[in-house]
Order: C-alpha cells, then structure tokens, then sequence
C-alpha cells in the first residue's frame, strides 16, 4: 500500500482546560498514558493478590493482617477461607491478563506511539479513542466492585468454565452477583477492545505519512497492528459468549447448561446447553488473547534491541512475517486448551499440529534476536537489559509449550503447575518485561527526563532472578503432579514439595516488593528525573524526532516526510553511527 | 466549531455524483473504519451463528414458526436502502467533500428514517406476536435464539438510526453540510444492516 | 554489567537443568499399560525441550559476554549465513521436530481414544459432583439402573439418584466411594457428572479426562500394580475443589472377587 497524500491540518482542536487535557483527552497520548496508569493499578492489585495466595498456600491456617477488612465472609480472623482463595485466584487471572496484558503493553504504549510513529498527528478516531479509555476503566470499576459486594467475587477462575459460572448462586459462593458483575465487565472490556483496535488499524493502514510505506514501519508498530487485527475478531467472539452467559445466569436460557444437573441439592431449571460451547467460544477468543498479550512486546524488545545494539536485525522482513504468522495461527490452535475436555479425540490432533507449528515462526523470531546480537554493539542500561532478559524468558516459557502442544503428555500435565509455569513464564514475565523495556526507554520521550539508571538495573537484577526463581520450579511441581488452583495441599504426597512452595513463596515476595522499586523510580522520575534530550538514545525511528514530550498535535504544524526504514544503525550519519528516518542523508540499502 | 477541512483532490461537483474513493487520510480511515467495525459485527454474528449450530444438536431443539411480519419488515429495511441511494441522486455534493441538501434529497433521507424505525417497530411487533403465543426468550433453545439474534440486529440498526438523526440535523440545520464521508459510510453501515438481516432471516427460517 | 548478565544466564539455565538432569521430580510411577508410551513421549520432548532451553540461554549468554562492553569504534559484524540460514534452520530443525512429536505422539494418545473398550471389559460408572466422587457398579445382574436426578438424595447416600423400588436392574447396584478395580483387567469407566464440570486424574494410571455435564465420556485402562492410589479432581468446581479425592484401590482378582461379593451381600 502506498502511503497516504497530504495529512489534515488538525484532527481535533487544541486541548483546553482541566477537564479537556487531562481527563476526556482526544490526544492518543494523555488516553496511552491513562492506560498505563490503569494498568499500573492492575497489576499491583493483581500483584497484591498474588502475594496473598502464596502466602496463603504455604501457611494456610496464617492469620493475615488486615485481610478481615478486605473480606469478613472471606477471611474470618484473618484466615483465608478455601473459597476466598479462589476468589482471589480469579481476580487475579482477571486483571493480570485483561487489564494489564492487553492495556499495558498494547493499548498503553501502541496508543502513545503508533500514530507518532507512523508519522502521524493522532489516532483516526479520537473521540472513539477516548471511549474506549474510558469503556475500560468503567470495565475494570465494575470488575473491582466484586470485592465489595457481599458475596465477593467469582470462584470459576478467569476462564469461567460453565456450568459452574452459569448455573448462579447454586455453584457456591461468589457465583451470584460477583459473577454477574465479572460478567458485564469483562463484555464492556471487549466493546473497548473493539473500538481500540478500529482505531489502530485505520491509524495504520490510512494516516501513514509522506514516505511511510508499511514496511519503513517500526517493528512495534507492525506489532500494534498486527496485535489490533487479532484483537478485533477475537474480542468480536468473546462478546457473545459475555452475552450468552448473562442470559443463562439471569434470564433462564440455556445455552450452556444441560438438564439433570443437581447443585446444593436443587435440581438446576435447565437444559439442553453444552458446556464445551462455553469453551470453544471463550479460547476462541483466549488463545489470540495470549498473543495479544505478548505481540507488542515482542515488536518493543526488537525495536529497542535494535536500537541498544546499534545494529538493525538480520532482517526486519522475516521478523515482520513471522508476527504474520503467528497472528494468523493464533486462531487455529484453541482447542488445545481443551484436549481432555470430552471433545472429539480426533480434533486434539486437528489442534495440535497447528499447535506445534506455531514453534516455528517463534523459532525464527528467537533466531533472528540470538543471531542479530552476533557482532553487535551492545549499549547496557536498564532498557537493553531487560530487552535482553526478554529473549531469555521468552525461551523459557517457550520450551515448556512443546509439552503442552502434544495431546499425549497433556494427558498428564493437563491442570498441573506445568501449566501454570508455562504462560506466567510467558504471559506473566516475558511480556512484562516487554512493558519494562518500553518504559525505560521511552520515559524520556513522554516526560522529558531519564528514570533513574542505578534503580532501573537494580530492579532489572531482583526480577529477572526472582522471576526464575519463582516460575522455573512451577515445572518441576507440575511433572511430580502439583494440581492447580488448589488453595492448599492436604496430599501426603505433596508434603516433600512444600518447602520448595515456600521457597517459591519467599521469592515472589521479594520479587513483588522490587516493583516498587520500579514504581519509586517512576513517579520520583516523572518530577524530579534528569532532562532528558530530544533524543537520548540515539534513536532512529520518528518519535525521536520531536520534543519530550511531544507536544498535543505531535509533529507542530508539519508532516514528516520518511525516506528510509527506522532502523539505520551502523550507517555513518550527522549524528554518529546512525540515520533518523526522516533523514534524507544516504541509508544503507534500499530500505525498501 | 471544529476546523475540519480536507484537501482532497479537485472532485467532480456534479449534483448526482456517485460515492467517490475517499481522498484524505481522514476520509480513508473513516472508509477503513466502517469496513473494519462491519467485519468486526460479521464476526460477532459467526459467533452466535456457531453457538446456535452447536446448541440445534440437543435433544430439546425444537421448531419455531416465524412471525409473518417478519417479512414485512424485510421488505422495509430492504426499502430503506432504497430510498437511501434515491437520497443520494437528490443530494448536492460539493467539492472539499461536503454534501449539502436541495430539493428532495432530505426528503428520501427522512423517508429511510420513516423506514428505519418502521423496521424497529415491526420487530418489536415480532417479539409482541411470540408473546402473545407464550413463546418468550427461555422458552425453548429456538425462541432464546430468535429473540438474541433479532435483538442484537436491531441493536445495530439503532445506532444507524442515530447516525441519521444526526445527518438529517447536519443537513437541515446551520450551514446545511454534512461531511461526505459520513454520508457514504452511514449508507455503507446501513445497506450492511440489510444484508446482515437477509442472513439473519434465513438462518432463523432455516434452522430455528 | 553485560559480563555479568551473560555469566547469570549461564548459571540459569545450568541450575535449571540440575534439578531434571538429576531425576529429582520423576513422574510418579506407572502402573498402567499405556502410560510408558506418554512417558516414552515425555522423556523425548524433554530432550529436545532441554537442548533448546540450554543452547539458546548459552548462545544468549555467550553474544551477550563478547558483543557488550566492546571498544568504541569496533567493527560491527553479521551473523554468517544472515537470515535466510536462520529461516531454513527454523523450518528444518523445528519443522522434522514439530512432525517427529506430533506423528509419533499420537501413539499414546491412540492408545487411550482411538482404541475402544473391549467388549470384555469391566464397566464402571463414575459419578463427579461436588465434590466428591462416587462410583457404581451393575452389581450381579450386569445392568446398571436408571439415574433420576430428581431423586438425587445426598442425606440418604442416594448418590446416583437410583429407584430401586420401581427398577429391578438398580437393585443390585454397588455404590462406593473408592473405585476399586482387579488388577491386569481392562475397566470401562464411564464418566457422569452431576453439577458442574470436574475432571478424573490419577498420576500413577496416566489417565485425565473431564466429566462434562451432559455429555456421556468414558475412558477406558488397564492396571498392572496392586495398591492405593489417589484420585484427584482437576477441573475447578468450586470451594471444595482441592480436597475433592478418592482412591483407585487396585486388588488382586481373587480380593477384588471377594470384595464384589461382600458388597453385593449387602
């Protein structure tokens, strides 16, 4: 596609006043940082939760303070009771995968920086944009309420399997109204999703400026788009199913619930649903989800990787092509979350092999990072160091999926801790890290000062330590046959791994408090960092083009015109070894 | 007021020019917009198409006779686009991408509201008619479809409805002009709700 | 700082290998006729899964030791081969190891699916709810009894919800809380679910399988080991989940034929 003629001069009109600037903002990147501040909550919330889940699994009769208030139903004395702990549990996968994993390093960094990157003086849509903002924040307040209500919030875990969520207050506590609620906003977090991904995708394909043919751009804006294209069908799929639910638990349908089912003694009034609906409609939607939760990091390490080694990667084209691949095979491999489920035998081998597949282009990105660093130039700082550790965790929750993709081993590691190894490697460290690396590297940019390096790397060391420590003997546990979500293990069998939980226990509490190392460091920075210049790191790729920060309508009253790809590194420029990409100076190869 | 012109091109500023390719970048994200969101709603209705597939094989499907208004109401959403295009020949489309009234063009528009929310009414009739027959949302796996589907649709059709309050104000009150783009992507989105409901009404015929 | 996080990288993944290399969280010992095949399996991926894991934390390690820290103004390099050797070891490398695990894995998998149940085999119904398992027997005449839900009465351990009254083959039904089966004997067990959705797993019998409410699934096994062995829910089904258990009691078959006659007395 070629890029796009003559720009309009404003999108929306200059913000004015409180209310315009800071609050109902139009400007994507106020709405990308609202974003992140919404994703910040989450995670230390989910983080918080966390904590008093391990705490809870390695000394189950502790007395933990201040946790009555939280809940008197749910920690009478300040004991966790069992359900509480699912509770927990739930809210747990529901913020960390929803509220942080999609908002953070999508929705937060692709917003501020998509329409910069592309050259562009907004998003397509702002009013649209600010909606969907403001859509998710009502979204995670109606999912927050659960925790207030009497009954406390669901027990079915994020995935909400039916007929245990659909059948009501019949299915055990929390299952009534906290269901509900998880319910509504998890169906007004997809109608956000929705209108977010609009806005990237037209941002994308139509506000491209002058020169910006879709291969010159950034790899994490191909990420941002190619992670809004999968957003959009999968977020288009769990919407129904939010909807189909609500009926069942509120309006007597069926669509999910078979008959002859009796639960607390109450023959249930319904029938004819079929639970595994549930579970295709919902990992439909959930495998692209966990795609959507590490795409965008994959593109923010490859473009700061790139940045911090001085050195493009081998090929941008390859890397751009397998996010393609990935996007795409991320629709044809749901079912093996459900191989044991009771579905067709046949369709585990149907969904496995794409399943398997898939380590292909992973493979190849995992190359193309490995092989690039050979022979570069490698700046250290916290930025590249967690870049770094990303490529590492990524290998370390990849692995574990080779087990998981074949039917046969899921047999036996189906539910285990195996499991939960694998996608918090993944989800719940590689990505993040993602999101770390961007926000070392670009608080200059949206603030205009430096975080503080000496804590930057200090945080870089306890987390990627304390990640391994916590999540590499989730594996082990699984293969000995840890079952999981359970609130305590009353086996003798498991009485030998307990001091390795509370080893595990141990270091994710150090772990977690080192993010509020990361926290100090980012609000201390925001006020009182060291100036940053307009372009700190040396970098290529528009953003460092203008201000820090940008200003409302990002590139003043003119349109950058692009000559080149961003990444000319290793290219004798005005500079120093690097080219911006709206230089007209001569570029190493064509850059297509 | 919002400053809000495009360049675009010289256009043709003929009276009864026909929906031209968006020039701007503006305009060509709004066009992308409006394709993208209609996929996006495709692929909501796959989904609860998918979900009636599975559900239709339990031993409770049953059979459930559509109410005939049904059909009235195809033929006047099917009108509606009609009289929408006829809106379109009437409409004066200027250059720097504006659409202005004259003549009879705000009349089709009105008449394709008239029509619109005919259709709305008609399918509350619908619900009405299965009411009166003690057929209601979980009656049976069939009404519980028919009742989501059709509301979901009328849902959609809604929000066009508002899309031409909102036209018909750009194009009767002060300066009289509506962008083009909205035009276009309005009847894009409308003739959308038409075919979507073609389908709508077959799979119900079919399978419900 | 970057020697550093090269030597951490190595010392990662060599102490994360450890603990597997050494055998330290073997899988629990098999006692079925199928399972060495998913073990067989799991054995094999673990040596792929390892070779991977270890040599891309080495190669990572080892790029990050000699490319950081270097003189300002040394050459930059490319990786010999460049992309397009990368792409075709991807493909080869992984694409002959994505065909050799999913064409041979499915030979454990055909084993427990894709073979039905002998027309000999012991059948045994299983029943999941909240949250304990029951399971049944056809008792001497080999016919199980109908199950009414709506005569389900917990308090009088009607657990099946079984009508003996009025259904001659309920009569005789064994009910008991362990599932206790001969040993070298194929059992059919077919899986009921009464409320929500739980699931069946013993370790030891390398079986797992979902009760889906509504859906009629079985599984079928054999056993080659007498003795106790626990049976565990693995599909969360709501605050009870983590103590929902059972036994999987294997006998000899002269104890089992006792223990069927003693239980039919009754």
């Amino acid at each position: 596609m070629s890029e796009t003629s003559a720009q309009p001069a404003h999108v929306h009109a200059p913000p004015e006043g409180f209310w315009r600037k800071h609050v109902f903002s139009l400007d994507h990147k106020v709405i990308g940082k609202q974003y992140y501040a919404l994703a910040l909550v989450a995670v230390f919330t989910g983080m918080f939760l966390s904590w008093l889940m391990r705490i809870h699994l390695v000394w189950p009769a502790a007395k933990i303070p201040g946790l009555e208030l939280m809940s008197k139903a749910g920690a009478p004395g300040g004991i966790m009771t069992p359900e509480y702990y699912l509770s927990l549990l739930t809210m747990h996968g529901t913020l960390m995968v929803f509220f942080v994993l999609t908002n953070a390093p999508f929705a937060a960094f692709g917003n501020y920086f998509l329409p910069i990157q592309v050259g562009a003086e907004d998003m397509a849509f702002p009013r649209f944009n600010m909606m969907s903002f403001w859509l998710t924040f009502l979204a995670w307040a109606v999912l927050m309420l659960a925790f207030v209500i009497p009954d406390g919030p669901p027990i079915a875990g994020w995935t909400e399997y039916t007929p245990l969520s659909a059948i009501g207050k019949d299915a055990g506590p929390g299952m009534q109204w906290g269901a509900s609620l998880w319910g509504i906003s998890i169906a007004i977090f997809c109608a956000a999703s929705l209108l977010g991904a609009l806005n990237f995708i037209a941002t994308t394909l139509d506000l491209r400026t002058k020169g910006m043919t879709l291969m010159r751009m950034p790899l994490c804006t191909w990420a941002w788009f190619i992670t809004s294209c999968i957003a959009l069908l999968a977020f288009a799929v769990l919407l129904p199913a939010c909807i189909l639910l609500i009926l069942d638990r509120h309006a007597g349908t069926s669509f999910f619930i078979p008959g002859g089912l009796v639960a607390s003694d109450r023959l249930q009034p319904h029938s004819g649903g079929s639970p595994l609906l549930w579970q295709h409609l919902f990992w439909f939607f959930g495998h692209p989800e966990v795609y959507i939760a590490i795409l965008p990091s994959m593109g923010i390490v490859s473009h700061i990787l790139i940045n911090s080694m001085r050195k493009p990667l081998l090929s941008a084209k390859v890397v751009i092509y397998s996010m393609m691949s990935i996007g795409f095979l991320s629709y044809m491999v749901w079912g093996h979350h459900m191989f044991l489920s009771g579905m067709n035998p046949m369709s585990a081998l149907a969904f496995s092999f794409p399943t398997l597949t898939i380590t292909i282009p992973a493979t190849i990105l995992t190359l193309m990072w490995l092989g690039s660093l050979y022979g570069a130039n490698i700046q250290i700082n916290s930025a590249s160091l967690f870049a770094l550790g990303f490529i590492s965790m990524f290998v370390s929750g990849g692995v574990s999926g080779f087990f998981l993709a074949q039917p046969s081993i899921d047999i036996y590691l189906h539910a285990t801790y195996f499991v939960v190894g694998h996608f918090h490697m993944v989800m719940g460290v590689a990505s993040l890290f993602g999101v770390f690396t961007g926000t070392y590297f670009w608080f200059p940019k949206m603030t205009g000062r430096y975080m503080n390096e000496g804590l930057g790397k200090l945080h870089f060391w306890i987390t990627f330590i304390g990640t391994y420590c916590i999540f590499m003997p989730f594996h082990y546990l699984g293969l000995v046959g840890n079952i999981r979500r359970y609130q305590s293990f009353v086996d003798d069998f498991m009485a030998p791994y307990i001091p390795l939980h509370k080893f595990i226990t141990i270091a994710a509490l150090i772990t977690g408090a080192a993010q509020f190392i990361f926290l100090y460091n980012l609000i201390h920075s925001r006020f009182w960092g060291k100036p940053a210049p307009e372009n700190p790191w040396n970098a290529t790729s528009l953003e460092w083009t203008i201000p820090s920060p940008p200003p409302w309508n990002n590139f003043g009253d003119k349109h950058p015109v692009v000559y080149h790809d961003p990444y000319q590194y290793g290219v004798k420029g005005s500079g120093g070894d690097f080219v911006m990409q709206d230089s007209p100076e001569p570029a190493k190869g064509s850059g297509d | 007021m919002r400053p809000h012109f495009l360049e675009v091109k010289k256009s043709m500023a003929s009276t009864t020019a026909p929906a031209v390719v968006p020039q701007s970048g503006a305009e060509r994200a709004s066009r992308s917009g409006i394709w993208v969101g209609i996929f996006a709603i495709t692929m909501s209705f796959m989904a609860f198409s998918s979900a009636l597939f599975v559900r239709q094989g339990s031993l409770d499907w049953g059979h459930l006779v559509l109410p005939p208004i049904l059909y009235l109401n195809t033929l006047v959403l099917l009108a509606s686009s009609g009289t929408f295009e006829l809106s379109r020949r009437h409409l004066e489309f200027h250059t720097a991408g504006r659409v202005g009234s004259s003549g009879s063009g705000v009349a089709w528009l009105l008449a394709t509201l008239a029509l619109g929310i005919a259709f709305c009414a008609g399918q509350y009739a619908a619900w009405q008619n299965l009411r009166a027959q003690g057929i209601y949302l979980a009656t049976n796996p069939n009404s519980s479809f028919f009742y989501v589907l059709t509301s979901i649709h009328v849902l959609h059709v809604t929000a066009g409805i508002l899309a031409f309050v909102y036209l018909l104000g750009r194009l009767t009150i002060g300066s009289g002009l509506a962008r083009r783009s909205f035009f276009d992507n309005t009847a894009i989105y409308w003739h959308f709700m038409g075919v979507l409901w073609l389908y709508l009404l077959m799979l119900c015929r079919i399978k419900l | 700082m970057g020697k550093l996080l090269g030597v951490v990288l190595v010392v990662i993944a060599l102490v994360s290998a450890y603990p597997i290399l050494k055998n330290q969280y073997p899988l629990p010992e098999d006692i079925s006729t199928h399972g060495h095949l998913i073990d067989e399996q799991l054995h094999d991926t673990m040596v792929e899964a390892g070779i991977s894991f270890i040599g891309a934390q080495l190669v990572l390690a080892f790029f990050v030791w000699s490319f950081t820290g270097r003189k300002p103004g040394s050459p930059l390099k490319d990786l010999p081969g460049g992309a397009r050797m990368l792409v075709i070891v991807a493909f080869v490398i992984v694409g002959l190891e994505v065909l050799a695990l999913g064409a041979f894995g499915q030979k454990a998998w055909a084993s427990v699916y894709f073979t039905p149940a002998k027309a000999d085999s012991l059948q045994i119904q299983a029943q999941a709810e909240q949250f304990a398992f029951y399971f049944r027997y056809a008792g001497p005449d080999g016919k199980f009894g109908q199950i009414h839900p709506e005569k389900i009465d917990e308090g009088n351990q009607n657990y099946f919800g079984l009508d003996p009254e009025n259904d001659v083959a309920a009569r005789d039904d064994i009910v008991s809380g362990e599932l206790v089966v001969p040993v070298n004997r194929e059992i059919h067990l077919m899986l009921h679910g009464k409320d929500v959705g739980h699931s069946f797993f013993v370790r030891e019998l390398r079986i797992q399988q979902d009760f889906v409410p509504g859906l009629d699934l079985s599984v079928h096994f054999t056993t080659t080991k007498i003795g106790k062995y626990e049976i565990v829910c693995t599909q969360l089904c709501g605050l009870g989940h983590y103590n929902m258990k059972a036994y999987l009691n294997v006998m000899s078959q002269a104890d089992y034929d006792n223990w069927f006659k003693q239980q039919s007395a009754q």
